[in-house]
């Protein structure tokens, strides 16, 4: 962000190079200019609370990811067992028919913004569970979707990258861009 | 397997045997053979009842006191549950299986006998449809209770746009 300084800004009715150099330099280096959004952005993305809902066998990759070795708290995700303090719901797993008013219900608690990743086959489209009586075909037919993670299960890097796609999708949404599928 | 303990097994079959034809007849074995060296013994659901089933917990040779499993298969011309039986105090396991037919599936619930049964026998109702006469609370244990069918049958039909899953 401190590429953003725009060197033209006027500080106290002088130019930043009109400043005695040591000064020039703090504030260089201690003033940043981004718009509203993009900081917001730049906040909120640095600390995703996801909501811990494990249906299945991804749940246990996700664990690993918030496990000592792959450590999801280095990129500021803590898994929360509340909906009300999560703004990320990681739908680790199966969802069946049974689960998913309580999926929805989860979702609904959660306070906006809030974003959806779904993680394996399952979450996908249904996996393994296409054409089984019990299984919803996928958790996007409940409620929306920001980043769809494949595998069964993904191992942890992938779920660390869907956090990462997540990121980036959120910053470039706040800069006014559009991501996404054609 | 040694030998001493395939006698075991074989002499064990010789009685269950003995023991259920003569309370319910020469005909009432369908089959009996030592399945994986263990005693097993297919019955129809007309010779299956609680006398039956009080003898072969009760009896002093057999004491099959431990119920460790009850299921429901479902083969195309007919039904068959399948017991698992152990018993603690002689170390002894036995594989009933009692057939029924396929149009309304029924067998006498064994839930008074052996508490394992109960919620094996709603499962298998639940996802077969097959009836345990004399069952307490015969109800769904899976599935929501407004389900229609019992999906686990070879002729149910899964449409899942029907069921609203896609």
């Amino acid at each position: 962000m401190v590429d953003n300084i725009k060197r033209q800004v006027v500080f106290d009715g002088k130019e930043l190079d009109e400043f005695d150099p040591a000064v020039a330099e703090d504030i260089k280096r201690n003033v940043a200019l981004v718009k509203f959004d993009e900081l917001k952005a730049w906040a909120r993305t640095s600390s995703f609370w996801p909501l811990s809902f494990g249906l299945a066998c991804c749940a246990i990759e996700m664990m690993a990811t918030g496990g000592a070795h792959y450590d999801f708290d280095r990129f500021g995700v803590m898994f929360r067992a509340s909906p009300r303090h999560a703004d990320v719901m990681i739908v680790a797993g199966t969802v069946t028919s049974k689960m998913a008013p309580a999926l929805r219900r989860l979702y609904d608690q959660m306070p906006e913004p809030k974003w959806v990743i779904a993680m394996g086959s399952c979450a996908t489209c249904g996996g393994p569970y296409y054409r089984s009586y019990s299984v919803v075909n996928g958790v996007d037919k409940i409620i929306p979707v920001d980043v769809y993670v494949p595998g069964c299960p993904p191992t942890p890097m992938e779920l660390i990258d869907a956090v990462e796609k997540l990121r980036v999708k959120i910053r470039t949404e706040a800069k006014g861009k559009r991501v996404g599928l054609e | 397997m040694s030998e001493q303990l395939l006698n075991k097994a074989e002499q064990l079959l010789t009685t269950i045997v003995e023991k259920i034809q003569s309370k319910a007849g020469a005909d009432a074995i369908i089959d009996s053979k030592l399945n994986f060296n263990r005693p097993m013994v297919v019955i129809d659901t007309s010779v299956w009842d609680n006398e039956l089933a009080t003898i072969l917990r009760n009896d002093e040779q057999l004491q099959f006191d431990f119920l460790s499993c009850v299921s429901g298969v479902d083969y195309d011309n007919h039904m068959e549950v399948v017991y698992q039986f152990y018993s603690i105090p002689l170390d002894n396991y036995l594989m009933l299986k009692v057939k029924t037919n396929r149009q309304e599936p029924s067998v006498i619930s064994v839930k008074q006998l052996w508490n394992t049964a109960d919620w094996h026998e709603r499962e298998a109702f639940d996802l077969l449809g097959i009836r345990f006469e004399g069952h307490p609370n015969l109800t769904r244990i899976l599935l929501q209770d407004e389900w229609v069918g019992h999906p686990l049958r070879k002729d149910y039909n899964i449409d899942k746009e029907e069921l609203g899953l896609d």
